[in-house]
């Protein structure tokens, strides 16, 4: 198709704001898909995303309006997932920019509307939900001209519910993004936006061809990783896959790889042809690296293999999953995992849990720190338990937190971000009501009962996002928890030599309460190297005997006895100290995220 | 000498006044019109098992219920009809022990009495729904020590609802008063779901909290009132151990009659089935009475084996249960001074009697 007819464009919003319900009509209005075949949400196809409302994998759709060929580029709209979204909005000419005509601009809102600046797209402001009785279009439509430099009667207003505009949003599409530029002549290039696993054909990317053509069978190079392969099937999605015979320049679609591994076929980078190969690859290409780390455990430790295998096949479909194996005194065999934030870990956590039906401890999540040792050695540490206790000099990540609250929470926001070690960046007034506040944070502060507090003190206004932004020195020392004199390896903390009694205190009170009195005085300790900062003591117990046994009830005692020792396998076992599970968990819920 | 090798017999005599809110043993109220069809049943039961029996038997224990209460002519008839045996112990209700009562048990062989006092204290008594008042403890005492009865064991319960820590010391300075040859002390065990348990909940949380106290506090007590703390809830006076419970300690055979009543012979245990009516319908028509059976495996013996004898003061001797230890588990509980090994035997430590529950699951393999 002539790359005048052809509109690539990706829809971008807050979470909940309709981003979904949009796309659903779109494929509907343009009968993409017939009534029956017509799903709630079609796009979101996981269980977990619709749930959440948001979208993890990236999805791409073909549609059909008034002769032209508009290609959706759904995105995930997390800040965990910006690069994958930045990746998505770079094989777009264009974005829908949805705003709740209730809620206004949020911090997502912000974040994508920047992004989608940043690689020049055409924005096409929307704001939704207009048939809602306590909507405010006018107010709405009016804060988002002002965001994206439009005049307010150029911002369309729709329900998506409804399908009231959505014709409109169509036509606007047409009219105001632009065509894909690209040379349908030169060497190859197209941009690999995301990927997704079929366990029958292996890899299939989804990309975005901006100059040249591909046809099946080629042979296919990834420039950035140098994977080579065939293409088996190209096609685009309508959304199920429809083989064609070629893939041209400005399209959008997909290419069946057959690679068996995800990881060998990263976004971010440019395929092209082996016989005839471009010079230069797309730019933007990078690594994603993980930025939140934890521990996650079988509670039962024979389910072992189960979490291996479940970890392998859920890194088949998410290349940033990151994941080793990690052997802890307390807790067993296990794996040390990496994420892109904080959903991404939470993502993981709830699919292994519910797909596949493990019970997992997670140990308290941490940042990656960059450590230079006494020695002069460096070493990015993911470990609490790998955190050398002599150090030099530490360094970790920083955010740019972006905080959008109606302004009479913007006190209770900056005595947060104060006592979270937070610097003071600016301040905007998005509306008279509501202003934006930009915060530089350690990143291991919001990985700590953040999100709660920010909640609870903005009572449920505020919404927030960050990028990372970089490393920063910091006064980090490690806490270890000792029970009878050992280290609990698990429960080890990287912390702020500032909070470092206040939390190793309350850890040592929990441990108190959960720990069941042993045949022995069990001291429980925290402390910074060989300095102790906080100990309790877990007195023994004096009497745990049956208390009568005659010939009579012989059996029933034996079996009370042999429930005993079976509960005592049960335990973890640290040092001569029996530790039951719900310690560990209640302990680790202490010290993760509260949900 | 002549019959099997089964050298101890229990005998259940089910029937009570009242039943007692606390007790969960298989007992029967009142009923008196059928005391004479039970014990009918009950010697027929005897007669299918004399073959298992020795004669004469080394321990015999008439248990309850209260086996006092039952309709003095039945229980004479029981008694009457017993084999002979060197230890005969009949548990009685302080206020069933009467100057009618002691040549009964007299002339039938019976020397060891077991009155289940379980407190000395009026208002205690009562929230046990005990009928006995402390006089009738003491009353029975020298009743049956005027009647030249030289073994008596009295019971106490301690941990009852509304009982303090020096409530529980004058318990034991008056049950010491009486000289008993033999106590049994027990913590109040409150089923769940029971009313007992019901009305006193958080009455009993308290007592659970105190336990530890009062357990400490008995076997202090008593020890120093010159007595053996021969097994976890059981005192004696040098030589006057109950030689019939201390037959389970110690892993004996032992067959047990009556309604509920369980027998362990060799392999096998089984227990009869705790209804009265069908139990006597049975042994009328001359079959067993219905009966639950549980095969005992080699390792389960042993198992037993050591759990029973880890009760006890006295060291068990190793091989007789080798195959039933942990020996990681062993070597812990050694190293935190719980257990220990005294002359080829095993035995837990002072402390390690204490906590002898927790001992044990640590050193069961």
């Amino acid at each position: 198709m002539s790359l005048d007819l052809i509109r690539n464009f990706s829809i971008v919003a807050h979470i909940d704001h309709g981003k979904s319900t949009l796309a659903d009509r779109i494929l509907e209005v343009t009968q993409t898909l017939s009534g029956r075949e017509m799903r709630e949400q079609v796009l979101d196809s996981m269980d977990l995303e619709r749930e959440r409302g948001i979208t993890i994998k990236a999805q791409a759709v073909r549609v059909a309006w008034k002769g032209h060929q508009l290609n959706l580029i759904d995105t995930p709209g997390h800040v965990d997932f910006t690069y994958e979204v930045s990746r998505a909005l770079q094989a777009c000419e264009g974005a829908l920019l949805v705003v709740d005509a209730a809620q206004g601009i949020q911090a997502q809102t912000l974040a994508n509307a920047y992004l989608a600046i940043e690689n020049n797209l055409e924005i096409v402001p929307v704001v939704n939900k207009i048939d809602l009785p306590q909507s405010n279009p006018e107010g709405s439509a009016a804060d988002v001209a002002d965001l994206v430099g439009e005049e307010p009667d150029r911002v369309l207003r729709i329900s998506a519910k409804t399908g009231e505009g959505v014709e409109d949003v169509l036509d606007a599409i047409v009219e105001r993004i632009p065509a894909p530029e690209g040379d349908p002549a030169a060497p190859p290039r197209a941009l690999v936006f995301d990927s997704s696993y079929d366990q029958y054909r292996g890899v299939v990317a989804f990309v975005r061809m901006v100059d040249g053509a591909f046809r099946p069978r080629e042979g296919l190079r990834a420039m950035a990783q140098g994977t080579r392969f065939e293409a088996e099937e190209l096609g685009f999605f309508s959304p199920v896959r429809s083989p064609m015979e070629t893939l041209s320049a400005g399209e959008v679609g997909y290419v069946i790889t057959g690679l068996k591994d995800v990881s060998r076929l990263r976004v971010g980078d440019t395929l092209t042809s082996e016989v005839r190969p471009a010079s230069k690859p797309l730019p933007g290409y990078k690594e994603v690296k993980p930025t939140v780390f934890a521990g996650l455990f079988p509670t039962d430790s024979d389910e072992y293999p189960e979490l291996r295998d479940a970890l392998e096949r859920l890194k088949l479909n998410d290349a940033s999953l990151f994941y080793e194996p990690e052997t802890s005194q307390a807790l067993g065999f296990g794996f040390r995992c990496g994420f892109l934030g904080l959903l991404h870990m939470e993502i993981v956590r709830e699919r292994l849990e519910r797909e596949f039906d493990l019970d997992l401890l997670v140990t308290a999540p941490n940042v990656a720190y960059r450590v230079e040792t006494k020695a002069g050695e460096e070493v990015e540490v993911h470990n609490p338990a790998e955190f050398p206790r002599e150090v030099e000099r530490v360094e970790e990540p920083y955010i740019r937190a972006t905080t959008i609250v109606p302004k009479d929470y913007v006190g209770a926001v900056m005595e947060l971000n104060n006592g979270r070690r937070g610097r003071f960046h600016h301040m905007e007034y998005l509306s008279e009501e509501r202003v934006m506040l930009a915060f530089d944070l350690p990143l291991a502060e919001i990985v700590y009962d953040y999100y709660d507090q920010l909640k609870s003190r903005t009572k449920g206004y505020a919404s927030f996002d960050y990028d990372v932004t970089g490393f920063g020195e910091g006064e980090l020392v490690r806490v270890d928890i000792l029970l009878a004199g050992d280290p609990v390896d698990a429960l080890s903390l990287i912390v702020h030599r500032d909070t470092a009694y206040a939390r190793g205190r309350e850890l040592v009170d929990r441990l108190r309460e959960e720990i069941p009195r042993q045949m022995f005085d069990v001291p429980v300790q925290a402390a910074i190297g060989s300095r102790v900062i906080a100990r309790e003591t877990i007195k023994a117990k004096r009497k745990d005997v049956l208390a009568k046994c005659y010939g009579g009830d012989i059996t029933r005692k034996r079996k009370l006895l042999e429930r005993q020792k079976k509960g005592k396998k049960r335990m973890k076992q640290v040092g001569a100290v029996e530790v039951p599970q719900e310690a560990f968990l209640a302990v680790l819920n202490l010290s993760g995220e509260r949900r | 000498m002549s019959g099997g090798g089964v050298r101890h017999l229990y005998v259940h005599l089910p029937f009570c006044a009242t039943r007692c809110g606390y007790c969960d043993f298989v007992t029967l109220v009142g009923r008196t019109g059928e005391h004479g069809a039970y014990v009918d049943a009950l010697l027929r039961e005897l007669a299918l098992e004399r073959d298992a029996l020795a004669d004469p038997l080394d321990t015999i224990f008439l248990g309850g219920g209260t086996p006092t209460f039952t309709e003095p002519a039945a229980l004479e008839r029981v008694l009457a009809s017993l084999p002979a045996a060197a230890e005969v112990t009949i548990e009685a209700n302080p206020e069933t022990v009467h100057e009618g009562l002691t040549p009964v048990l007299a002339r039938n062989g019976v020397n060891r009495v077991s009155i289940g006092a379980q407190t000395f204290n009026t208002a205690l008594l009562d929230v046990l729904d005990r009928r006995a008042r402390p006089e009738d403890v003491r009353r029975a005492v020298h009743v049956l020590r005027d009647a030249g009865f030289e073994n008596i064991s009295l019971d106490l319960i301690y941990g009852i609802p509304g009982q303090t820590a020096p409530d529980l010391e004058r318990d034991l300075e008056q049950a010491l008063e009486l000289a008993p040859d033999h106590l049994s002390c027990y913590e109040l065990e409150a089923k769940p779901g029971t009313r007992f348990t019901h009305a006193h909940g958080e009455e009993l949380g308290r007592q659970a909290d105190a336990m530890e106290g009062y357990f400490e506090l008995v076997v202090e007590t008593l020890v120093d009132a010159g007595y053996r703390w021969y097994e976890t809830a059981n005192f004696c006076r040098p030589g006057r151990e109950s030689r019939h419970n201390l037959a389970y300690w110690l892993g004996r055979d032992y067959v047990g009659i009556g309604i509920g009543a369980v027998s362990t012979v060799g392999a096998r245990r089984w227990r009869n089935a705790p209804k009265l009516r069908p139990y006597v319908d049975a042994l009328a028509s001359g079959r067993t009475p219905p009966r639950e059976d549980e095969p005992l495996d080699p390792a389960t013996k042993a198992r037993e084996r050591l759990m029973l004898a880890l009760r006890l003061d006295e060291p068990v001797p190793l091989q007789a249960v080798g195959s039933a230890i942990d020996p990681a588990g062993l070597a812990r509980a050694e190293r935190l001074g719980l257990a220990e090994r005294r002359g080829g035997g095993l035995a837990l430590t002072r402390r390690g009697r204490f906590l002898g529950g927790a001992v044990t699951a640590e050193i069961l393999a």
